[in-house]
C-alpha cells in the first residue's frame, strides 16, 4: 500500500536530523498559523500564490532562495565544525550522515539557492528594464516557480523521511547506483531535480522568447540593458542545457528503477559516459549562474558611477563568447580521468579562452568607474568586492584549467576554495547587490544602509577567512569531501576556516537584521520617486513599487540607458513631457495552475522515491488534468480601466517632476 | 602490522578478519596513526619525485604568469574606486565617457597574451607529464597493480607475487608503473607529494607513471569521493632504498595469507579503515580478471538500518 515507506524510515536514532527538521516543522506552522489567525490567507493565495505577475514571482523565487540559503549554510557550518573537530576522531557526524549533508549543501545551493536567486532577480527586472508589461507566457512563469519549489520541499522532506543522496551534489555512478546506493537518497536527489529541472527549463524557453520577441517600442537590440544580454545569455544556455541534465538523471533512473545499464559497472555500462553527460550540462551551469551576476554588476557599476556601460559593444560579444564558449569546456572537470595529453591539452586551453572575454567585463567594469562619481552604497561595495575577489577565484581557476596543475589540485579543498571563491565571490555577491539595488523598486522603501554594509563586510572577511586556509590545505594534498583526517598540518587550517564560516553566520544575521529594522522603518526609508538611485534604465521610470501593468503607456526607447535621456531632456527643458492619452490595460489573470500542478508534482515525487505506484498514477493524472482545465480556460486576462491606469500614473507623473525639479503638469 | 602466517589462509578466514578489523578499526586507527602519519607533512610544494617536482613548476609558472596581471587588476580596482570617490572634488566626472577603441584593443589584448603564454604552458606540460607516459630512465620500472576497493586499497607486485593492502612499499629512484583499477566505485589514486593523481573505474584500467627520488615516507589516499568509508582509504607510502625493498619482498614473499580469487572476493566486502598487511603468493592474473570483470564487481553495502533499501548504514 506504501510502497517502502513505513516507520522505519524515519531515522528516531539520529538526534540532529530530526531536531533541525522538528525546528523547520515549528517555524512552517508557526508562520502559517499567524498568517491564518491574522485572516491573510484568502489574500496570499489571491494576490501571491496565484499570481503571474512577473515581479510577485520573482520576490516569490529570490524569498525561497533565501531561505533556502538559510538550510544550506546550515549545512556548511555543520561541515566546517566536524572538519574542524575530527582530527585523529570521528567527529560529531558519522560517516553516513556527514556524507548525506555535503550532498544537501551543494544540491541546495547550486539549485535551491543559486539558481531562484537569479531566476527570481531576472524574472522581476528583465520585463521592467525592456519596457513591456510582463513575461511571453504568464502562467508557466508560475508553473516554473512552484515546480521548484516542489524540488526544494522534496530535498527537505528527505531530512525526516528516509535520507538524501550520499553521493556528493553530483551522483557519480556506479556509487549512485542501486547496487552501491540502495537507499532512497539518491531517488530523492534525482526527483528533486527532475521536478525542478523542467521548472527551470521552462523558464529559460519563457526568457528567450520575451528577450528576443517582446520589446517595448525602439528596444533594439543594441539599445537592451547589459543585463538583459546577460538574461538572453543565460536563458539560452539553460535551454540548450538543461535537457542535457534531464536526459541524464532520466538515465540513471532507468538503471536504478527499470535495471537498464548505462552507468552501471555490469553489461556494458559505462561511467565515463555519465561524467561527459553530467558535465556537458555542468558547465553551461556556471555560466547560467555567473552571466546574470555579470548583467547585475554591469547595471550596479554603471548607476553608482552615475556614467553609461564601458565598452558596451565588447560586454555583449564578451557576453555571447562566454554563452558559446562554456559548451566547450567540460572536460576539464576529468582530466585525470586518463584521456591522454591531446584531449587534455586541447580542453585546457579552451577553458582557459573563456578567461579571455571574461577579464575583459572585468576591465570595463574598471573603466566604467574610471571618471566616474563612485557613491559607497551597500550595492557597489558588494560589486567591488566581487572585482576583487572574482580576479582571484578566476586565476585559480585558470590555474586548474593547465591540467599537470590539476593533476595535483583535482578534487582537493583546492579545487573547493576556487568554485567558493566563483560562486560566493561571483554569484552570491552579485545577488546580494541585486537584492539591495532592486529591493526599493520592488517594495518601495530602501534596505538599511549601515546594516548592509556591516553585512557585507562580515561575508567579505568571512570568505576569505574561510576559504584562503582551504587553498592553503589543498595545496597540503588535503582531498574534499573527508569525514575525518589524521594529517595534523591540516588541522590548523581547518579551525581558521571555521572560524570564517562564523564570520559569515554573523554577516548573515546582520542581513536578516538588515532586512526587519528596514521593514520598521519603512516610512523613513520609503522611496517616493521611485528612482533612489538616479538610474539609467527603465525600470526606474516606474513608481515603487512598479504598478500590475508596470507602465501606463509603453514607453518609447530612444537610446541605451533609455530613462537617463529621458531624465536629461526633462531637465533641460525643465518640464515633463506632454501627459499621454491613458487607454485601458489587458493584463494576464492570476491562475492557481502553477500550485496545482505543483502539488500534484510534489505528490508525486514523493510517491516515486517510495514506490507507491497508485499515488504516482493518481497524481500523474491530477496533474494533467490540472493542464486541460488551464486549456479549456475561458477568460484569460482582465481589464484594468484606463480612469485607473491614469490615476496611477499621473501620481507617478507628479512624484518624478518634484523629484526632477519641474513643474507638473496640468491634467487634461 | 604484517599478518602472521597461516593465521587466516582462506576467504572465510579473511572475511572474519575483516569483520573484525573494521570492528576494531577505531581503536587501531587511534593507535596506530600517529606513527605512521607524523612522519609526512603531505604537500604538493614539497614533492619528492620527479613528477611532482615538475609540476610544481608548472603550478608556479602559471600562477607567476597570471599574477603579473591580476596583482595591478585588483591594484587598478581598489585604486579607481576610491580616487573616484563622489566626495573627492580633484577626480575629473566625464559623465558621458563610455569608448576608447584605444583601451578597448588594450583590455582585449592582455588577457590573450596571458592565455597565450599560460596555454603553451598547460600545451607543454600535458605532453611532458602526460600520466600514460614512461619515465626516463635508465631502469626499467618497477609494475604495480592497484585496486581500489570498498574502503581500502589493494596494491599487486605481479612479478614479486606479492601484494599490500593499505600500505605502499616502494623502490626510490625507480620508475613505477601504475596500472589501477577499481573493484567497485570510481575512486582516485593519489600521492601528494609524488605527483599526478588518476581515477579507478571498474573494468578500465588507467596508468601512471611515478618516481620517488629518494627514500622516505609519504601519506596517499584516494582523492575521489567513494562512500561512507572513504576517509579511512589513505596509506602510507614507504619509499626504501632497493635493497631494502628487496628484503621487504623477501620478508613479504614468507608470511601473510595468499591473494587468489577467493581472499580476493572476501576482500571485496565492505569495510572500513582497514589496517595494512600484506599478502604472500599473489595470482599474477588477478588484476587482468578485476579489470575484464571475470571477478564480478564489489557486492556493495550488505547490511542496513532499519531497512538497506531505504537508508543502508554500516554497523560501528
Amino acid at each position: 500500500m506504501l510502497g517502502k515507506l513505513s516507520w522505519t524510515a524515519i531515522p528516531f536514532d539520529q538526534p540532529i536530523p530530526l531536531l533541525a527538521a522538528a525546528l523547520v516543522g515549528v517555524v512552517i506552522i508557526g508562520v502559517l498559523a499567524w498568517v491564518a489567525l491574522k485572516g491573510w490567507l484568502p489574500y496570499l493565495w489571491r494576490e501571491w500564490i496565484t499570481s503571474v505577475d512577473h515581479k510577485r514571482i520573482g520576490i516569490m523565487y529570490t524569498l525561497l532562495a533565501m531561505v533556502m540559503l538559510l538550510r544550506g549554510f546550515a549545512d556548511a557550518i555543520m561541515m566546517r565544525s566536524q572538519q574542524a573537530l575530527a582530527f585523529r576522531s570521528d567527529g560529531y557526524l558519522p560517516p553516513e550522515h556527514y556524507d548525506q549533508i555535503f550532498s544537501a549543501h551543494g544540491t541546495l545551493m547550486i539549485f535551491f539557492v543559486a539558481m531562484p536567486f537569479v531566476i527570481g532577480l531576472m524574472n522581476f527586472v528583465m520585463p521592467l528594464q525592456l519596457g513591456i508589461r510582463d513575461v511571453a507566457f504568464p502562467t508557466l512563469n508560475s508553473v516554473s516557480l512552484w515546480l521548484t519549489a516542489t524540488g526544494a520541499l522534496l530535498v527537505n522532506i528527505s531530512l525526516v523521511v528516509g535520507e538524501f543522496a550520499r553521493t556528493g551534489w553530483l551522483p557519480y555512478p556506479p556509487l549512485s547506483e542501486i547496487a552501491y546506493s540502495p537507499g532512497v537518497g539518491v531517488d530523492y536527489y534525482l526527483w528533486a531535480l527532475q521536478i525542478s529541472g523542467v521548472g527551470t527549463l521552462l523558464t529559460g524557453v519563457n526568457f528567450v522568447t520575451t528577450v528576443l520577441k517582446i520589446h517595448g517600442p525602439g528596444m533594439t537590440y543594441m539599445r537592451m540593458p547589459m543585463f538583459c544580454w546577460t538574461t538572453l545569455a543565460s536563458n539560452l544556455l539553460i535551454v540548450a542545457a538543461f535537457p542535457i541534465l534531464t536526459a541524464t538523471l532520466a538515465m540513471l533512473l532507468l538503471d536504478r528503477y527499470l535495471g537498464f545499464h548505462f552507468f552501471t559497472n555490469e553489461a556494458g555500462g559505462n561511467v565515463m559516459m555519465f561524467m561527459n553527460l553530467i558535465w556537458a550540462w555542468g558547465h553551461p551551469e556556471v555560466y547560467i549562474l555567473i552571466l546574470p551576476a555579470f548583467g547585475i554588476f554591469s547595471e550596479v557599476i554603471s548607476t553608482f558611477s552615475g556614467k553609461p556601460l564601458f565598452g558596451y559593444r565588447s560586454m555583449v560579444m564578451a557576453t555571447m563568447a562566454i554563452c558559446i564558449l562554456s559548451f566547450t569546456v567540460w572536460l576539464h572537470h576529468f582530466f585525470t580521468m586518463g584521456a591522454g595529453a591531446d584531449v587534455n591539452a586541447i580542453f585546457g586551453i579552451a577553458s582557459m579562452i573563456i578567461a579571455v572575454p571574461t577579464g575583459v567585463k572585468v576591465f570595463n567594469w574598471l573603466f566604467t568607474m574610471y571618471g566616474g562619481r563612485v557613491v559607497y552604497s551597500p550595492p557597489i561595495l558588494w560589486s567591488i568586492g566581487f572585482m576583487v575577489t572574482f580576479v582571484i577565484g578566476g586565476m585559480t581557476g585558470v590555474l586548474l584549467a593547465v591540467p599537470p596543475a590539476d593533476f595535483v589540485l583535482h578534487n582537493s579543498l583546492f579545487l573547493v576554495a576556487h568554485f567558493h571563491n566563483v560562486i560566493i565571490g561571483g554569484v552570491l555577491f552579485g545577488a546580494f547587490a541585486g537584492y539591495n539595488y532592486w529591493f526599493p523598486k520592488a517594495f518601495g522603501f530602501r534596505l538599511h544602509e549601515g546594516l548592509g554594509k556591516a553585512a557585507f563586510w562580515c561575508w567579505l572577511i568571512g570568505f576569505y577567512v574561510a576559504f584562503m586556509p582551504l587553498y592553503v590545505v589543498g595545496l597540503m594534498g588535503m582531498t574534499r569531501r573527508m569525514q575525518h583526517y589524521d594529517v595534523s598540518a591540516w588541522r590548523p587550517w581547518l579551525l581558521i576556516a571555521a572560524g570564517g564560516a562564523v564570520i559569515i553566520l554573523a554577516g548573515i544575521i546582520l542581513q536578516i537584521a538588515q532586512l526587519a529594522v528596514s521593514i520598521g522603518r519603512r516610512e523613513e526609508l520609503r522611496d517616493v520617486t521611485g528612482d533612489p538611485w538616479d538610474g539609467r534604465s527603465l525600470e526606474w521610470a516606474t513608481p515603487s513599487p512598479p504598478p500590475a501593468f508596470n507602465f501606463a503607456v509603453l514607453p518609447r526607447i530612444e537610446a541605451q540607458d533609455a530613462y537617463w535621456g529621458v531624465k536629461q531632456r526633462v531637465r533641460q527643458q525643465a518640464r515633463l513631457g506632454e501627459e499621454p492619452g491613458y487607454s485601458a490595460i489587458e493584463m494576464p489573470r492570476n491562475s492557481p495552475t502553477g500550485f496545482i500542478c505543483a502539488f500534484f508534482a510534489t505528490l508525486m515525487g514523493f510517491a516515486l522515491i517510495w514506490h507507491i505506484w497508485w499515488i504516482v498514477a493518481l497524481a500523474a493524472l491530477g496533474a494533467y488534468a490540472t493542464f486541460v482545465v488551464f486549456a479549456w480556460r475561458d477568460r484569460v486576462e482582465y481589464i484594468i480601466p484606463a480612469d485607473v491606469v491614469a490615476r496611477i500614473d499621473r501620481a507617478n507623473r507628479s512624484a518624478r517632476s518634484e523629484a526632477l525639479g519641474s513643474p507638473v503638469q496640468a491634467a487634461p | 602490522m604484517p599478518a602472521k602466517s597461516n593465521d587466516w589462509p582462506n576467504a572465510a578466514g579473511l572475511a572474519q578478519r575483516l569483520r573484525s578489523t573494521s570492528a576494531r578499526a577505531g581503536r587501531c586507527v587511534v593507535v596506530m596513526t600517529p606513527f605512521f602519519l607524523t612522519a609526512c607533512q603531505p604537500a604538493v610544494l614539497d614533492p619528492q619525485g620527479s613528477i611532482g617536482i615538475a609540476e610544481k613548476t608548472v603550478l608556479i609558472d602559471s600562477l607567476a604568469i597570471m599574477l603579473a596581471i591580476v596583482v595591478p587588476t585588483i591594484a587598478a580596482t581598489l585604486g579607481f574606486a576610491w580616487w573616484f570617490r563622489a566626495s573627492n572634488s580633484r577626480a575629473t566626472y566625464l559623465p558621458d565617457w563610455a569608448y576608447s577603441g584605444r583601451i578597448e584593443l588594450v583590455v582585449w589584448a592582455i588577457p590573450l597574451h596571458v592565455i597565450i603564454l599560460v596555454g603553451g604552458v598547460a600545451w607543454i606540460g600535458s605532453h611532458d607529464l602526460d600520466p600514460a607516459k614512461p619515465l626516463a630512465s635508465d631502469t626499467s620500472p618497477l609494475e604495480i597493480q592497484g585496486v581500489s576497493m570498498d574502503w581500502k586499497w589493494l596494491f599487486i607486485y605481479p612479478s614479486e607475487r606479492v601484494a599490500s593492502v593499505n600500505q605502499l612499499v616502494v623502490p626510490a629512484g625507480v620508475p613505477i608503473h601504475f596500472s589501477l583499477t577499481s573493484a567497485s566505485v570510481m575512486n582516485a589514486f593519489f600521492v601528494p607529494q609524488l605527483g599526478s593523481m588518476i581515477y579507478t573505474m571498474n573494468g578500465m584500467r588507467t596508468q601512471l607513471n611515478l618516481r620517488a627520488d629518494a627514500p622516505g615516507t609519504f601519506l596517499g589516499l584516494s582523492s575521489h569521493y567513494s562512500g561512507d568509508g572513504f576517509s579511512g582509504m589513505h596509506f602510507d607510502v614507504r619509499a626504501l632504498p632497493p635493497a631494502q625493498f628487496a628484503a621487504w619482498i623477501d620478508a613479504t614473499r614468507n608470511s601473510g595469507p595468499i591473494l587468489d580469487a577467493g581472499t580476493y572476493t572476501a576482500l571485496a566486502r565492505q569495510s572500513m579503515n582497514a589496517s595494512p598487511f600484506t599478502f604472500r603468493a599473489a595470482d599474477p592474473e588477478l588484476f587482468q580478471q578485476i579489470v575484464t570483470q571475470k571477478l564480478p564487481p564489489g557486492p556493495g553495502p550488505q547490511t542496513g538500518h532499519p531497512n538497506p533499501s531505504v537508508s543502508p548504514r554500516t554497523e560501528h
